[in-house]
């Protein structure tokens, strides 16, 4: 048993829980007529339902599984995989379909028009009546969470955020805080809503479908699934005392030491690679992380439009496609500056923190 | 005898029902009375107000649960719900640090059958997933491609405003969770851009020679929180927004998302 929890204790650290994540969404996706099925699922939830019960007999687990403003996250665990799952199996059933030139699901039924009363009310109706006894279920089980009054000499540790933003906090390993806290959070907004007119693809418009728009739905369950979802678990479950990265079955030891040793890209550079000192004129001392970022931002798009990405140059038009692909560079800049911290230990690529200006 | 029979079997439920129906009271209220014909189920969802947000007639595919998961509607329907618990609770409970905490406490031990807070804070909970859950259907069946351009970004905003609303409102209880999430969330308003004292850029922008024009005091966290620390300021400041800025910017945007819907073609379904 012991084995197990150490077992599951290190495959959860970030870099590693990240990257396997990442590899089971691209591999189901992959294998997708195969993983969502109805098979896969009976098999699936139920284990994890199991593997939560079983879990709740260890101390630790059961301590941050049950905190009461953790409840609904552990709803959540449930619900976004089985809807992920849902939302799949109807795509390969509708690739399935037109492979096979049948109809759609959804479009064997799009000519019946059925009265709204009663066929929508009475629906609405009985998910209003379950989704009350849930909630009224719900608070009669478990209290508000209520702590002492707010003390501000009295610093909570770990502080952390609500937890919809624990996304958002976990971000903050990794950059600073004016882009993990507000650079970030205004591009995701940007770019949720600039996606109806990047996307032009005509296809999969009000039904499930994979193939016919699998670049974009790869690219959504990326950043829904993994640079959201699952930051904002990790933030809540396995991030304890001085946000130190603990197992699910780990105690919260406040002591726990992690050994600072993150590097900036210009001690990489002047120091390790010259061996020589910085430069004290911040420019220079800098000059390579510019050259890194302004080429990051401004050399992909050109040899993408020429390679991989012709087709969206095409379609698109200049002015769309670089808001497009500008929009992706920096969500991608997310997993790449991780996997450089973790290989690395890169600190920041830029770093001025005269001016508060850290990359 | 044989009157006082008849009176007893004319108040059987069903005969009460009749006349319950025929009465001038009932048919002032329900114009179109019990929709047992096709006609009658047409006229009762123009009829009434409510019932108006939806067509006469919807497409059988777009009402399926498996295509909807139904998360729109859950969620307008938290939204309501947490509108009227949240009314009960403004009751009991004054935005102040002197009485925030023990208006709290009172609303625990003295209410009876008090769960209204619970069913707050748990419904807030569960709209924020919701929300995220619509989104994730309609990006899942590409709902948003035209002619529904528009209300994504609607929806994007509402989603934005949900989680605005559950932030604002998870400061109100004036607990140590309450004070620190708020604490370590408004602390990213301090790194804005050149609008946050150690944003990036700040220490660029002075008044004539050396007067900086972005201080703490001065700063996007400060106007935020209405001081440089979460105080008494800030938690008015998050009462009314929480209260009465946010809910009702979320009420005129949902009115704009449920008419858009109708008018962009109702529920989506393929072509």
């Amino acid at each position: 048993m012991e084995t197990i929890k150490d077992i599951i204790n290190t495959l959860t650290a970030p870099e590693i829980l990240i990257t396997l994540a990442a590899i089971l969404l691209f591999v189901s996706a992959r294998y997708r007529h195969l993983f969502y099925t109805n098979k896969v699922a009976l098999i699936l939830f139920p284990a994890m339902f199991v593997f939560m019960a079983i879990s709740m007999f260890d101390e630790d687990f059961y301590l941050i599984v049950t905190k009461p403003d953790n409840v609904p996250i552990v709803g959540m665990l449930f619900l976004i995989p089985f809807f992920t799952w849902l939302s799949m199996r109807e795509a390969v059933r509708n690739d399935k379909r037109t492979e096979e030139g049948a109809p759609l699901i959804e479009k064997e039924e799009t000519a019946d028009k059925v009265l709204t009363w009663p066929d929508l009310v009475y629906t609405e109706l009985i998910a209003i009546v379950l989704l009350t006894v849930l909630l009224v279920g719900w608070s009669i089980l478990i209290p508000a969470p209520l702590e002492e009054s707010a003390n501000p000499a009295a610093t909570p540790n770990p502080s952390k955020a609500p937890w919809y933003f624990l996304g958002l906090q976990e971000m903050l390993v990794y950059f600073d805080p004016w882009l993990a806290g507000v650079v970030f959070p205004g591009l995701i907004i940007v770019g949720l809503m600039a996606i109806p007119y990047i996307d032009t693809n005509p296809k999969g418009n009000g039904y499930y479908t994979f193939k016919e728009r699998s670049w974009e739905i790869m690219t959504f369950l990326f950043g829904f699934l993994i640079l959201w979802v699952l930051l904002v678990i990790l933030g809540t479950f396995l991030r304890g005392p001085n946000w130190n990265f603990f197992g699910p079955y780990e105690y919260w030891d406040t002591h726990k030491l992690e050994a600072l040793v993150n590097v900036d890209l210009s001690d990489y550079f002047w120091v390790r690679l010259l061996g020589m000192g910085r430069p004290d004129n911040i420019l220079v001392r800098e000059s390579v992380g510019f050259l890194v970022v302004l080429g990051y931002f401004l050399v992909p798009p050109m040899l993408l439009a020429k390679t991989i990405f012709k087709r969206f140059y095409e379609n698109l038009g200049p002015a769309r496609y670089h808001i497009m692909v500008f929009l992706l560079l920096c969500m991608a800049s997310l997993p790449i500056k991780m996997v450089l911290r973790w290989l690395f230990n890169l600190k920041y690529i830029i770093g001025i923190p005269e001016y508060f200006f850290n990359i | 005898m044989s009157q006082l029979k008849d009176l007893l079997s004319n108040l059987s439920p069903a005969k009460l029902g009749e006349a319950i129906q025929k009465s001038q009271i009932y048919r002032s209220v329900f114009r179109v009375g019990v929709p047992v014909s096709d006609r009658k189920r047409m006229l009762v969802m123009l009829g009434n107000v409510f019932l108006h947000l939806h067509p006469v007639k919807v497409r059988k595919s777009g009402i399926r649960l498996r295509f909807t998961w139904c998360m729109g509607g859950i969620t307008f329907f938290l939204f309501l719900v947490l509108t009227f618990t949240g009314l009960l609770l403004m009751f009991y409970y004054r935005p102040t640090i002197e009485y925030a905490y023990v208006d709290i406490i009172d609303l625990r031990e003295q209410v009876p059958l008090g769960i209204m807070r619970e069913i707050h804070r748990w419904g807030a909970h569960a709209m924020v997933i919701s929300v995220w859950l619509h989104m994730f259907r309609v990006f899942m069946t590409g709902s948003y491609k035209p002619p529904r351009e528009f209300n994504w970004g609607v929806g994007v905003i509402l989603l934005v405003l949900t989680l605005l609303l559950s932030f604002t409102g998870y400061l109100l209880p004036w607990d140590q969770l309450a004070m620190w999430a708020i604490t370590v969330g408004s602390n990213m308003a301090r790194a804005t851009p050149f609008a946050g004292y150690e944003g990036p850029g700040a220490n660029l922008l002075t008044l004539g020679e050396n007067i900086p024009l972005i201080s703490s005091t001065s700063d996007a966290r400060f106007a935020l929180l209405g001081g440089t620390r979460v105080g008494e300021m800030a938690l008015l400041r998050f009462y009314v927004l929480h209260c009465v800025g946010l809910p009702l910017v979320a009420g005129f945007l949902m009115a704009v998302h449920f008419w858009r819907i109708r008018r962009d073609g109702g529920i989506s379904g393929p072509l």
